[in-house]
């Protein structure tokens, strides 16, 4: 069953090929078997997973099913889930069972499925390998040597690996999408806005979004259908209805305007990747689309403006990790600064005390001028460069990420750890929705072309994603590890 | 040398929402430690801050109350600090783009003079739990009740020019916002602290002195106090050669001084910078319109219309525009009776008397304000005399009737006027009274009106106070008269 897709299984429970009990013992079971070795969950949540897909069989039985119900996931372990450890992969959380479910989550019990556990991540979803987690690094199903990518690494490798058909991540500078290429699946992050941020732990509060991960768009499609939507509960959330994202998926791309952002295709594109990702373009004017190159002249000012940003954002975030309340408090503190300085020392990694600190120190008296107000001017110059792209073109197609997925602690500088995101995190900073989809190979390591739209266009996106999917098969390609054990 | 006081005041409000002004959790007071605290409130990780309109719409009502400019945009933002109260590890305000623009105050000094302070803005921000030192055996306990309360931060001009004038501009402050119902003004439960800004220089000298901040003036009591004996130690300093130095100090009213938290240089940097979980505030001209329709009058109005519209002296409007609560008492008697003057002394006479002795607020007081007013209203219309009405609203307020005209028939207080029976009581007075007969009938003729008060009570006295004065006098006067 695990080679299903979510589509796939949700279909088999609807038939009564299987029960939810039957489908989720035998994913808790593969899990059990090979993630070991993968190390893609934080926490496996057999007993609650159990349990509700016991209340997912008796509601089918009794004929209140709605179309998700039975269906197993996971969910990074960022999104609060009452009664469960949830760490956002820190130290400092080691000890934090979430008292609330996030919003997302809530919505995702109330269309009844069945989460398995919670996902291994970059600490504070803060990296681009999966390396900075308090749990350890997350190795790549297709290659156990690679990183899985990052911060939603586990997610990503633990759809890969099929011991899940989908799992929840979050992308706040290409966090779902860079581990979806490297790990060869479907993630979308949506608009910022169209899912709630309530009960997510946040890292940097303007660019953080929740998206689906899964084997094909039409799983996010289907999964981004119950997550999306206005929440009372996070004032930065858009009161927009939800359509039903399945509608659209079988639209003709005839007349469809696709832009290639000439800056996405320069130095220090992988040769494989730029292959990879012309091939699918060629597949898309096979299907009617017509192709155009495009500017985005602000393109190289995005990640210097994202840590910028992200780490001013962050910095005030992770303030209140400071021992008192909640999550790891040092032993025996001296006096009050001692139980700050040493429970903050002790609780966070080496990644997230330096972002903290580039941040405190750009909010700092005499420099916010020059680094977060300038970053934001530079941010609506980067909005804008989209705005007007999309006032030629549909959607824009270019590389997920420079290069496959590199080699676990290949990457020991932060500053060409941070580069890796090039393709990525312009996104974020300009709010706008990008799906990365597999579109082939480079040896063993999966390569992920990413289409963007303008604010709120997940249909088309998933649409686009769609069509592309129903005239190629890398999307089904699964890793031999996944393969050999069943 | 001749010194000049100059000082501002940061005046903290707390808003009377029911829920914080980011979460649902009540923010009643004295609750039970941490019992009205939610996960917003605690910071718990996750958790997103949702604005309080309430708050929102208390803030502008007070802007408009000081006809201030009020920003179509106003911007939270977060002030970074750590404090083990502080559970975000931020304090949500608004640093750059405040609710409430420029506006000014009305104070009235001793002299009856009038002078107006500038408000040089006013902001929403969020309180701050408390720590906890008591039985704790050494430690300290957190108590996030009053975590997330919402409180309007009013930042004065330097204006005011002594300790009296700051006092009086508090309790402006305290006035508008008691009337515009935003505040309880309760200050015994911090409902308005104070924090105030001191400098001195030479009088006729334009430019300020360096000021010192002293935090923790809590009542209008010790507003004036620690003005005084900051102004004090900086004189004295200035005096002896010294300098003052900008800080912030800590009033101790027991013992009567000032004493530095903490330097300029010690001064924290809060890192403040747009709250991203937070939109900003768009207020449209419609709102803040609606709002501004629906204020209630304001008491430097009401004060002024109590003077020049119901011609009541300077002083008994200033008593009863005071406070909304008087105000309202004393213009629902006033409605009742349809006199404004008798209302007026029977608010500020019988029934303040009555209030002060038990200790009473005018919210309280037992005799409601239709009670009084038709008291008065019997009073005018000659039911009963002065003397009765005394009775009258001792019965009142011991809740012996429902209304002066229950207690007026209940104890036979109705006046008497009927001449006959007034001339049967005085010529029963006079056949009992022989030897003052023959006094008065001694006397010389100039001496004989003052004599007249020994019948005249006598008389009354037999009426039970019902009867007539005016008319028990006259005719007196005609039967003794005609017995000389």
């Amino acid at each position: 069953m695990h080679d299903k897709t979510l589509t796939e299984l949700a279909a088999g429970l609807d038939s009564g090929k299987f029960s939810s009990r039957e489908l989720s013992e035998s994913l808790l079971a593969r899990i059990e078997r090979l993630d070991g070795d993968l190390n893609s969950f934080i926490s496996v949540t057999a007993e609650q997973a159990l349990a509700a897909a016991d209340r997912a069989d008796a509601a089918r039985a009794a004929g209140n099913a709605g179309p998700l119900t039975g269906v197993p996931l996971a969910l990074k372990d960022i999104f609060c889930t009452e009664g469960v450890k949830t760490s956002a992969g820190s130290r400092m959380l080691d000890n934090f069972v979430a008292p609330y479910d996030a919003t997302v989550v809530e919505k995702l019990k109330a269309a009844g499925t069945v989460s398995l556990g919670k996902t291994n991540m970059d600490e504070f979803a803060m990296g681009s390998s999966n390396e900075n987690s308090f749990y350890g690094a997350v190795r790549n199903p297709w290659d156990r040597g690679a990183v899985p990518g990052g911060s939603s690494g586990g997610s990503a490798a633990a759809v890969a690996a099929g011991l899940v058909p989908a799992a929840m991540g979050t992308d706040t500078g290409g966090s779902i999408r860079q581990p979806a290429a490297f790990c060869g699946i479907t993630g979308l992050k949506p608009t910022y806005g169209r899912v709630s941020r309530y009960g997510i732990i946040a890292y940097a509060s303007s660019l953080d979004q929740a998206g689906p991960m899964a084997r094909t768009a039409e799983d996010c499609a289907r999964l981004l259908s119950v997550v999306a939507g206005h929440d009372l509960r996070d004032s930065t959330s858009v009161a927009r209805g939800v359509p039903d994202y399945t509608e659209e998926l079988d639209a003709p791309l005839a007349g469809l305007k696709i832009g290639l952002p000439s800056e996405y295709f320069g130095d220090g594109l992988d040769p494989a990747v730029e292959r990879a990702v012309r091939e699918a373009i060629r597949v898309y004017e096979s299907l009617g689309a017509t192709v155009r190159e495009v500017s985005l002249p602000h393109t190289h000012y995005a990640i210097p403006a994202y840590y910028v940003i992200a780490p001013a954002e962050a910095s005030s975030n992770l303030a209140r990790y400071d021992g008192v309340r909640f999550g790891h408090r040092c032993e025996a503190p001296a006096d009050l600064t001692d139980l700050y300085k040493r429970s903050r020392a002790e609780g966070f990694g080496e990644e997230v005390k330096r972002r903290i600190l580039m941040g405190t120190h750009t909010l700092s008296e005499g420099f916010f001028d020059a680094y977060y107000k300038k970053a934001q001017q530079v941010r609506r110059l980067i909005r804008q460069d989209f705005l007007d792209a999309f006032d030629e073109v549909d959607v824009l197609m270019g590389p997920a990420s420079p290069t496959p997925a590199f080699d676990l602690g290949a990457n020991k500088d932060p500053v060409a750890m941070y580069l890796q995101d090039i393709y990525t995190i312009a996104i974020n900073l300009a709010g706008i929705p990008g799906i990365s989809v597999p579109v082939g190979f480079a040896d063993s390591r999966p390569i992920g072309l990413q289409v963007l739209g303008t604010h709120f266009a997940e249909a088309r996106l998933l649409n686009v994603a769609h069509q592309f999917q129903q005239a190629t098969d890398w999307h089904l390609r699964r890793p031999a590890l996944a393969e050999e054990t069943l | 040398m001749q010194w000049e006081t100059v000082i501002g005041l940061e005046v903290h409000v707390q808003l009377a929402t029911r829920s914080k002004i980011f979460s649902g959790a009540s923010t009643a007071f004295g609750a039970e430690p941490n019992s009205q605290a939610c996960a917003v409130d605690l910071g718990l990780p996750g958790v997103l801050p949702v604005l309080n309109e309430a708050a929102v719409a208390m803030a502008v009502q007070f802007g408009l109350g000081i006809h201030a400019e009020i920003p179509e945009v106003s911007v939270f933002d977060r002030k970074n600090y750590f404090y083990p109260d502080l559970p975000k590890g931020y304090q949500t305000s608004q640093m750059y783009h405040p609710i409430v623009g420029p506006g000014e105050v009305e104070i009235t000094l001793d002299d009856g003079q009038t002078k107006r302070i500038r408000v040089h803005h006013a902001h929403l921000e969020e309180d701050a739990g408390k720590s906890l030192h008591e039985e704790l055996h050494g430690m300290t306990g957190i108590d996030l009740n009053r975590a997330g309360t919402p409180l309007l931060e009013i930042v004065s001009e330097p204006d005011m020019r002594s300790a009296k004038e700051a006092a009086a501009y508090l309790k402006a402050i305290h006035s508008i916002v008691t009337y515009l119902g935003i505040s309880d003004g309760n200050m015994a439960e911090g409902s308005m602290r104070c924090d105030v800004n001191v400098s001195v220089r030479p009088r006729g000298q334009a430019s300020f002195g360096t000021r010192a901040e002293v935090k923790n003036v809590n009542s209008f009591r010790f507003v004036e106090r620690a003005i005084a004996c900051e102004v004090e130690r900086q004189i004295e300093l200035l005096e002896d050669g010294g300098e003052v130095v900008q800080e912030t100090r800590l009033f101790d009213p027991e013992r009567y001084e000032t004493r530095s938290m903490r330097t300029k240089e010690q001064a924290n940097d809060y890192r403040y910078f747009p709250c991203p979980d937070l939109l900003p505030v768009v207020l449209d001209a419609a709102y803040v319109d609606h709002l501004r329709d629906t204020l209630p009058e304001l008491p430097a109005d009401k004060r002024a219309r109590f003077q020049e519209v119901l011609g009541l002296s300077a002083y008994d409007a200033g008593v009863l525009s005071a406070s909304r609560d008087m105000a309202e008492y004393f213009e629902a008697v006033k409605e009742t009776c349809g006199d404004a003057k008798l209302a007026a002394n029977w608010v500020q006479g019988e029934l303040s008397g009555a209030l002060n002795r038990e200790g009473l607020s005018i919210l309280n007081s037992p005799v409601s304000a239709t009670q009084l007013g038709e008291l008065i209203a019997r009073v005018m219309d000659d039911t009963i005399n002065g003397k009765a009405a005394k009775q009258v609203f001792q019965a009142l307020w011991n809740g012996e009737g429902e209304s002066a005209d229950a207690v007026i028939a209940a104890k036979g207080l109705k006046q008497v006027t009927d001449s006959g029976a007034i001339e049967a009581m005085i010529d029963q007075v006079i056949a009992d009274s022989p030897a003052q007969v023959a006094q008065y009938r001694d006397a010389e003729p100039d001496k004989r009106g003052k004599m007249i008060g020994y019948f005249v009570g006598q008389v009354m006295k037999a009426s039970r106070g019902t009867a007539n004065p005016q008319q028990v006098n006259a005719l007196l006067k005609e039967k003794l008269d005609a017995l000389c």
